[in-house]
């Protein structure tokens, strides 16, 4: 794959804290110290249950939420706390994203072309109005609609062409980095199949990199380069997509890959996924650290769990 | 003997819309033994969930039967077989007779299956006071049995608990309660985890299996996940465009498929081994049935489509005793044509890796 690990990371995240005030007693930490990077036209997945914080970490990194702690880095340009207006400029055209539910994401009163091109609009990166329709023109090709799309609402779509047009809508600013939310959870298997393909294409082309959150883990595995785990908002395990799935070493990751059914009845029938409860596991979460196993492999707990895990024991 | 508790011959069903009359379900056929798994699957839109709804008689107000019979066998008050044909009996007599008390149904999304103003407590007993003339102490009693063996802590406090303050997972296990707390015989689960992750979806899926063996029900799996079906069903019905097109016990399905749309659909799936570039895809999309389909509803998806596909419609080959398909490439006189190679070599592989060990990964 086309990522490129000795250039500078695009995106920078040291020790992400999101939490949200519930009431004078009670505060939700959703993301709990999360670091991690993503290199340019790379594809990093971040899978967990839910509730674990990755939708929160997405939407923390394009500014939908204000990150309580932490320094984020993109393309140079801090972007944690107050941002300078460059660094504004930079996140809010650099930077996109592309939704989960594709019928909730588009305004269902516009039409497909001006949905696409309000990036366009906005930024006003165009000089003249042939020059606009030109580009989403373009757009529309590259994610395998027609022009006659242009002047069609969202309700006129299936499922699987709605996630083309937030597809576009992310492309059109020709973004370095593309947050894709549990994007393909709401589709049907083969159009699933279509929709990462696509992505797949775009990146060729295109370079960017993405940051693919679902909790389909083998689709994750299909398209990412390296894979975080989240549980409660703590960053597990990360790695490359071999280290994660041929070696995973913590008991909730070996429990999330244990439980992806396989299309094996005969294996299927008489396996039992393996079950993690933090409760009852005796561990504690706040007292481990990141350690490196090897290659770009880290695990998150104490030294002599890890050194248990290692031994392959549970 | 046979003991079937459902059977659907030939059921033809069409929508009127603003648009015009959408032929949603073209001929389904379809039987179930007790205590037997069948899943179906299928695309959105292919009419999975409307067969089940006709099932359920909960059919929207737009939709018009044009011919079939749903026969649905139980057992009366006194211990004696009865059949019905559920088509013919009026909505009041279904809900009063059938829905809750033999057949339930899980939904989908179980936030908006739940009622978010009751308690879920005030939920679960609704339906044994009014199904099996319960007392409400007897009732409330029972739910808490029910809520504990669905897996849910601390039933006591729970049962007081409104659904926001549950999680998906919860709220799913509640919905089972539910839908188990008449006895029923027959439990249809529409998608019953797509709106889960896997950990929680593994969990769901084997407490369904672990009170269908306790209570020797039969359920019907609504699906487009083929992980879910390999897990859980012992029969396999797959549907395009409202006609089940192939059909058969759950090892012929995976492992001997005859119908491209299943070729395709198998091939769609990345398995945890997939290191191709791209993931294979079934060109183009399903037919709109707001147009009559001629011949084989498949073919212009189909690049193995015959000549004869576009006059005629397949009629179900037969395959093995259990084993059917609607193609006309099992057809004697038609050219020899093997699935695709690629598949070929995964269902070696997950033949290989299920005999090697049944209880690998």
């Amino acid at each position: 794959m086309a990522a490129n690990y000795d250039a500078e990371p695009i995106l920078k995240v040291e020790n992400m804290k999101q939490y949200f005030k519930m009431s004078a007693k009670f505060t939700v930490k959703a993301v709990d110290d999360v670091s991690f990077e993503i290199y340019p036209g790379e594809t990093y997945g971040l899978v967990g249950e839910s509730g674990s914080g990755k939708t929160t970490i997405g939407r923390g990194i394009i500014r939908l939420y204000n990150p309580t702690a932490g320094k984020i880095t993109f393309n140079g340009y801090d972007i944690s706390g107050k941002m300078t207006n460059e660094a504004k400029n930079e996140l809010r055209t650099k930077m996109q994203m592309i939704f989960q539910d594709p019928m909730a994401s588009l305004n269902p009163r516009k039409k497909i072309g001006d949905i696409i091109g309000e990036g366009l609009d906005i930024h006003h990166s165009y000089a003249s109005k042939e020059e606009r329709k030109e580009h989403i023109d373009s757009i529309l090709a590259k994610v395998g609609l027609a022009k006659e799309h242009y002047d069609r609402y969202p309700y006129q779509f299936s499922g699987g062409q709605r996630q083309r047009v937030g597809i576009a809508r992310a492309l059109i600013m020709n973004p370095d980095l593309i947050i894709a939310d549990e994007c393909i959870s709401a589709l049907d298997v083969s159009i699933q199949a279509q929709v990462v393909n696509l992505m797949k294409d775009i990146q060729e082309e295109t370079g960017s990199a993405y940051l693919f959150i679902a909790h389909d883990l083998s689709m994750v595995k299909y398209i990412s380069d390296r894979i975080g785990v989240l549980h409660l908002g703590r960053m597990l395990e990360t790695g490359t997509t071999d280290e994660i799935f041929a070696n995973p070493l913590h008991p909730y990751t070996r429990s999330l890959l244990s439980a992806i059914p396989s299309p094996n009845p005969r294996a299927e029938k008489g396996r039992v996924a393996v079950e993690y409860d933090y409760a009852t596991s005796g561990i504690d979460y706040d007292k481990g650290s990141l350690h490196l196993i090897g290659g770009q492999h880290y695990v998150h707990g104490t030294d002599e769990e890890i050194a248990r895990w290692q031994k392959g024991e549970v | 003997m046979s003991d079937k508790i459902l059977t659907v011959k030939n059921l033809d069903l069409t929508f009127s819309t603003n648009a015009g009359p959408v032929h949603a379900i073209r001929g389904v056929n379809f039987d179930l033994e007790r205590g037997e798994t069948v899943a179906i699957v299928g695309e959105s839109g292919s009419g999975k969930s409307v067969v089940m709804k006709t099932v359920m008689g909960i059919l929207a107000g737009n939709a018009t039967i044009n011919s079939g019979e749903i026969n649905y066998s139980y057992y009366d008050e006194f211990n004696e077989l009865r059949t019905v044909d559920i088509l013919k009996q009026d909505t009041k007599w279904i809900r009063k007779n059938i829905n809750g008390k033999h057949i339930s149904m899980v939904f989908q999304d179980p936030m908006t299956s739940l009622d978010p103003t009751m308690t879920i407590g005030k939920q679960l007993m609704e339906g044994m006071m009014m199904h099996m003339n319960m007392t409400k102490e007897a009732a409330r009693e029972r739910a808490i049995r029910l809520l504990d063996e669905v897996g849910i802590t601390n039933p006591e406090k729970r049962i007081k608990q409104y659904p926001h303050q549950l999680s998906g997972g919860m709220r799913q296990r509640v919905v089972i309660a539910i839908a188990i707390s008449c006895n029923p015989e027959l439990l249809i689960c529409d998608e019953p985890t797509t709106a889960l992750d896997v950990t929680i979806q593994a969990k769901i899926l084997e407490l369904i299996k672990k009170l269908q063996k306790e209570r020797g029900i039969s359920v019907i799996y609504i699906t487009h996940d083929l992980g879910v079906v390999a897990k859980v069903a012992d029969f396999v019905n797959v549907m395009y465009a409202g006609k089940i097109v192939e059909v058969g016990n759950i090892e012929e399905i995976f492992y001997d498929p005859k119908h491209p749309y299943t070729w395709g659909l198998l091939s769609a799936m990345p398995d945890l081994e997939t290191d191709d570039a791209r993931l294979y895809t079934i060109p183009g999309s399903p037919p709109n049935l707001l147009h009559e389909v001629k011949g084989d509803a498949f073919a212009p998806r189909n690049q193995y489509a015959l000549k004869v596909d576009k006059l005629a419609e397949p009629p179900m080959f037969k395959v093995s005793d259990t084993h059917y398909a609607a193609t006309w490439l099992l057809d004697p006189r038609a050219p020899k044509v093997e699935m695709p190679e690629e598949l070929r070599k995964r269902i070696d592989r997950m033949l290989k890796e299920a005999n090697a060990d049944g209880s690998e990964l």
